[in-house]
């Protein structure tokens, strides 16, 4: 059980990481974008994208911590 | 028949409901935790969207033309003096200056920072935000002081004989 407490906080930890740089990314090319700039919008999307894969596995990983308890 | 085909649901129901708010402090805690990551997928979830909706509307406008619009007269204002027009759909209020004798500039009128409305000062030949003091200046629309991080929308202005015409927009999507 305490394993599995101590996995979840470091997912939890890395998972508010990486939310941290999607929402830096956001506001990055909404700037960009109100600016006139439309060229930050495709790498933008795909790096958002990129990283909510990762956070879609982090979750998928939860959700098999789960089933095994 | 449909209420022996219901009981399992409900008796799912049940457990999931007593295991989401178990009375085990250690579950308890566990349970959170894994509402917190749910909850953190969602808004990672909900960012790549609005990433997306970006570049969706990025494609969208960037073959969007602006309409030619004559929007004065030569010698129509005075030197110093402003004429506001709509350029380019009616919900966009824009403000020609006539800087000097064979000199015009316009731009948006809407403020970069809030979306007030900026004037022309003569005195000090600037536009200005009255919400926050935003000042721009009046030769390319750059920011030269206060909140506001980007530059006004320019309208492109072509003459023709006696007349202005808005031809287009740089720094603005928006058509």
């Amino acid at each position: 059980m305490r394993r599995r407490t101590t996995a979840l906080d470091g997912v939890a930890a890395l998972l508010i990481l990486l939310l941290m740089v999607q929402i830096w990314l956001l506001s990055a090319t909404l700037d960009a974008y109100l600016a006139g700039h439309t060229d930050a919008a495709l790498p933008g999307a795909i790096c958002s994208g990129l990283i909510f894969v990762a956070v879609a596995g982090l979750y998928r990983f939860v959700q098999r911590l789960d089933r095994a308890r | 028949m449909a209420n022996s085909g219901d009981k399992p649901a409900a008796r799912n129901r049940e457990s999931l409901w007593k295991d989401e708010f178990s009375i085990f402090q250690e579950r308890e805690r566990f349970v959170s935790r894994r509402q917190l990551i749910k909850f953190l997928t969602l808004t990672s979830l909900g960012m790549f969207v609005g990433n997306v909706w970006i570049l969706f509307r990025s494609w969208m406008r960037r073959d969007s033309t602006f309409p030619r619009q004559e929007i004065a007269r030569i010698g129509e204002i005075p030197v110093g003096g402003v004429k506001l027009f709509r350029y380019p759909n009616p919900k966009e209020q824009c403000l020609l200056v006539r800087t000097s004798e064979d000199n015009y500039v316009a731009y948006s009128q809407k403020c970069t920072h809030l979306s007030c409305a900026v004037y022309y000062s003569r005195e000090d030949n600037q536009l200005i935000c009255p919400c926050h003091n935003g000042r721009f200046s009046i030769r390319d629309g750059a920011v030269i002081q206060g909140p506001p991080t980007r530059a006004l929308p320019h309208v492109i202005l072509e003459r023709k004989g006696q007349e202005l015409i808005a031809i287009g927009m740089s720094g603005k999507l928006e058509s």
